[in-house]
């Protein structure tokens, strides 16, 4: 034994290690990585094919969305735009013709947004206190209640569209707007509930308790407590409800006239146009321009859905 | 006066009694625990007196005033929760003074009290801050003021140190102590599963087991004169060794028979009246157990017994010992060392022991 290793060798054999060990000129540190090791190229082989799968179709029509008709006909869809032009968004917007009107989608983008705006405000307002009360306030058939919610979340569309058309007509609400906007509300409200009802659940019960000793009542939690902490969930809810609505078709057509006509329908009428010359950039870009809406909502909203809010509440 | 009086209370979840019949007393500025395993209703006894369970039956008095069917507001309780409970869009100060803005009470009577709840708690300096920004003792200090600006008669905790580390766990404990000190005549009532907590902190002690309370005394009576086996085993760290064997009669007085072994009842303190039994359990202590080796002279160590382990415990050494057949702990000053397969003598410290009766598993 050296003089220099005396004292870690004491500290080894200390705690009982062979004198091997420390001299071992064996691995030592963080194991090194290969870039191109088996498993990466599989991995990120399988992600790059699958991200083309779902990119090339966008690809193809933004393209063809700024390519003019003659450039098209050439027929080659996936070269870039020799020339690009901006003609067919403009027309796309406020020149298309569905049947007598001429101003494009802007007035189906109008309608649309008409519909969505208080069929979301109302769904969610509705639903985030039924969530709340059932899972924060035991009462007479709480149980029942959520039962038929649930059961409700089960039922086909189909099954119930008919009835739903005697039933506004009966209202006197039947191709208006704002029998649309319930009929969203309603539909969702199962859904929506279910959500509401779990998210608010998740929530520390202690936080509710001494709110009650606190001396805050029904709404007083509901408002000053629960939302504050909600923001997530809202978020989310939103999400569904915005995408669900802009891009229902089914029942913007059952129970509306065709002056209130969602953006939906009327791509569809642009698209499926069966007089003159298809413009293919026309419909490319009317569908992008249609779908634009759920894409922002995606994008402004994912930031705040990942951030966590109710940090600190509990145990940290 | 009672501040607050449970009568015949019972808690019913579906099927499952939850609490049964429950009477409890309790005397303005007392410190009363409720202890007990987790699922011995000592929490859902808590909620039910905080009114934030609704009885299935029986009354609770708070303060003479009948409050079965007040809200929890009503009552004149503050109460701090296990997970602290804190608002956490709200800063310190906003937590604080939730209630009072909901009791509506003046401005510059709310910023009063805040200040005087902070000063008392030190948290001063965290007012403007939210609870995510404070440690977990600051936080538990947060929760504490929440109840003391209430100026409530009676103060609830429902396991308050439960999710702090050990050390600030003992630091609060002591804070806890000195809070009760200073507000006198609040009563307090405290749940936890932790004995030490218990037995540092109360005035009473409830042990609870299965909704039912199993002794309500002092911490030393608890410690010391158990009143049935369950107490017995479930109070104390290490727990109390059982020895199994018979009381009989013998010349005027009474022993306890263990194998071959006669252990004489001299000066045992009963709870009823020594009678002979012949299935009975002799409950003692590991401080309770004088230990001597072979060579020391002792008028009482007089059983021998063989020493298995040797667990140091700082201040104090644990020696596990088997005494015909059965393993004894015995506590000793850690200057005194003793290997295993020692052979040692014992003797029994009757005046702090506790005979049991098997069948009723009640303290004689």
């Amino acid at each position: 034994m050296t003089d220099i290793s005396t004292a870690t060798a004491t500290a080894a054999a200390s705690v009982g290690l062979p004198e091997e060990a420390r001299t071992d000129d064996g691995p030592r540190g963080p194991r090194p990585m290969r870039a191109l090791s088996r498993r990466n190229i599989m991995l990120y082989g399988t992600l790059i094919v699958v991200s083309i799968y779902y990119l090339l179709p966008l690809y193809v029509m933004l393209v063809t969305s700024v390519k003019g008709m003659p450039e098209i006909r050439v027929g080659n869809i996936f070269s870039p735009p020799l020339e690009i032009t901006f003609q067919p968004w403009v027309k796309a917007w406020a020149e298309a013709c569905t049947g007598l009107n001429c101003d494009g989608l802007s007035r189906g983008f109008w309608n649309s947004v008409r519909i969505t705006i208080p069929s979301v405000v109302a769904s969610i307002a509705i639903a985030s206190v039924n969530g709340y009360g059932l899972a924060n306030w035991r009462f007479k058939g709480d149980n029942f209640f959520f039962t038929i919610l649930i059961f409700g979340a089960f039922i086909p569309y189909q099954v119930m569209l008919y009835p739903v058309v005697i039933i506004l007509r009966e209202a006197g609400l039947y191709g208006s707007l704002t029998g649309l906007v319930i009929v969203h509300s309603v539909f969702g409200m199962p859904i929506l509930t279910l959500l509401f009802r779990n998210y608010f659940t998740s929530l520390p019960e202690e936080l509710f308790k001494a709110a009650r000793v606190d001396g805050a009542g029904y709404w007083g939690i509901y408002f000053r407590i629960m939302l504050p902490m909600s923001l997530p969930i809202f978020v989310v809810a939103m999400i569904i409800q915005v995408t669900g609505i802009w891009n229902d078709f089914l029942f913007g057509t059952v129970y509306t006239k065709p002056d209130y006509w969602p953006m939906t329908v009327q791509l569809n009428n642009i698209v499926n146009s069966v007089q003159g010359v298809k413009e293919y950039n026309v419909n490319m870009a009317a569908t992008l321009l249609t779908g634009l809406v759920p894409l922002v909502i995606y994008f402004v909203s994912g930031k705040l859905f990942v951030r966590g809010i109710a940090a600190g509440a509990v145990k940290g | 006066m009672h501040s607050v009086s449970v009568r015949d209370v019972s808690l019913n979840f579906g099927a499952i009694k939850v609490l049964e019949k429950l009477n409890l007393d309790i005397m303005e500025g007392e410190f009363l625990v409720l202890l007990g395993p987790s699922g011995c209703g000592k929490s859902t006894l808590l909620n039910c007196i905080a009114g934030l369970l609704d009885v299935s039956d029986g009354q609770i008095f708070i303060n003479g005033k009948n409050v079965t069917w007040e809200q929890p507001k009503d009552r004149g309780i503050g109460m701090v929760f296990q997970s602290y409970a804190l608002y956490p869009q709200m800063t310190v100060e906003g937590n604080l003074s939730f209630g009072l803005k909901n009791q509506g009470v003046p401005r510059a009577e709310i910023r009063e009290r805040v200040d005087r709840a902070a000063k008392m708690l030190q948290i001063e300096p965290y007012l403007q801050r939210k609870p995510a920004h404070l440690s977990g003792g600051q936080r538990q200090r947060v929760a504490i003021g929440r109840a003391l600006v209430r100026e409530a008669d009676v103060f609830l905790f429902d396991e308050p140190l439960s999710n702090l580390d050990a050390k600030l766990r003992s630091e609060l404990r002591v804070e806890l102590k000195r809070l009760h000190q200073k507000l006198a005549h609040n009563t307090m009532i405290y749940v936890t599963h932790d004995q030490i907590e218990a037995l540092t902190l109360a005035d009473r002690i409830a042990v609870m087991k299965g909704g039912v309370i199993q002794q309500l005394a002092d911490p030393h009576t608890i410690y010391n004169r158990p009143r049935n086996l369950y107490v017995a085993g479930f109070i104390g760290s290490p727990p109390m060794s059982f020895l199994d064997g018979s009381v009989l009669a013998e010349g005027g007085g009474f022993i306890f028979r263990f194998g071959d072994h006669v252990i004489p009842l001299d000066g045992y303190v009963a709870d009823t009246e020594l009678r002979p039994l012949s299935d009975a359990i002799l409950g003692v202590r590991p401080e309770h157990v004088e230990i001597r080796t072979e060579n020391e002279a002792s008028d009482t160590a007089t059983f021998p017994a063989v020493v298995d382990l040797e667990e140091p415990m700082g201040a104090d050494s644990l020696l596990w010992v088997t005494f015909a057949g059965q393993t004894l702990s015995v506590r000793v000053d850690s200057s005194r060392r003793f290997r295993p397969g020692d052979p040692v003598r014992l003797g029994f410290n009757l005046p702090m022991a506790s005979v049991f009766d098997r069948q009723s598993e009640d303290r004689i």
